[in-house]
């Protein structure tokens, strides 16, 4: 049985927002107005883990267009496997959330 | 010319957060860093609380650099290892680690700066001493960085021991 692990919140949603393409920028501003501001990448966190993924084969950068130095990011298949699996994980833990203390709140 | 002010201020280097509070201090009451040299600190006149200013050790990277231009970021200045940026304000609040883990790497890469040169100067204080007093210097120089080594291993052992509850 494989290991498995949970990813970081931060690396969650470098993911979820690299299913489509993007640069830098627009996956900070991806994840905040995914988490409705909540989530804040900073720009040397998201540097270095953007460098951790590709290093993993998690995530590949595009080939850069023609007159713009912007580097652009995107989810691959093992990637996109990692994050349906932690999708799987993340509802597992809102299910036993709720089945232990989402009835008490509600009360 | 937009009126500009010059300080001389020491910070020892396990205190950087203060230095960069300080710079953020002064940014709110209207002085924006725009030029940095050892314990020397060239601000000029900006609106209050329009900078954020954000330090970190790091060697020239020139694609990190131009990764932190991109999101807004004006380089400041280079001080031996360690680099100054700043952003306005208007584009949002600015940091450059948003999780314990980039801070534990960021102090992990102080840490081995300060073991590399604080072993050097030991070493070169050891094989001075005999023939001349600048050997002195230098392990007195080497003792000091062994402690900065210390504090800095204080403080990421503190964010490890955090990181066993949350990112």
């Amino acid at each position: 049985m494989t290991e498995s692990f949970a990813l970081t919140e931060a690396v969650y949603y470098i993911l979820l927002s690299l299913c489509t393409p993007r640069h830098g920028y627009g996956i900070m501003q991806q994840a905040e107005s995914l988490s409705g501001g909540r989530v804040h990448l900073a720009a040397g966190t998201l540097y270095g883990a953007l460098s951790n993924l590709s290093d993993r084969g998690w995530i590949q950068q595009l080939p850069e267009e023609f007159g713009s130095r912007k580097k652009e990011y995107r989810i691959t298949d093992s990637g996109y496997e990692i994050l349906c699996g932690e999708l799987a994980r993340l509802r597992q833990l809102v299910t036993n959330g709720e089945e232990i203390i989402g009835g008490m709140h509600n009360d | 010319m937009t009126e500009r002010k010059t300080v001389w201020k020491w910070f020892w280097v396990w205190d950087f957060e203060k230095e960069e509070e300080w710079l953020n201090r002064m940014a709110m009451e209207g002085w924006v860093l725009c030029q940095v040299h050892f314990c020397i600190f060239i601000f000029q006149r900006c609106q209050p609380e329009s900078y954020t200013v954000r330090i970190e050790m790091h060697s020239t990277d020139e694609a990190y650099f131009s990764f932190l231009e991109e999101t807004g970021a004006e380089y400041v200045g280079r001080v031996a290892w360690w680099v100054y940026f700043r952003r306005s304000a208007e584009l949002g609040p600015f940091d450059l680690f948003s999780d314990i883990d980039s801070r534990i790497t960021h102090l992990d890469r102080i840490g081995r700066m300060l073991l590399c040169v604080g072993a050097a100067n030991i070493c070169i204080g050891i094989a001075n001493a005999f023939h001349s007093g600048v050997g002195i210097l230098n392990l007195l120089c080497g003792c000091v960085l062994m402690y900065a080594l210390g504090r800095i291993r204080g403080k990421a052992e503190a964010l490890r021991r955090e990181r066993t509850l949350r990112e």
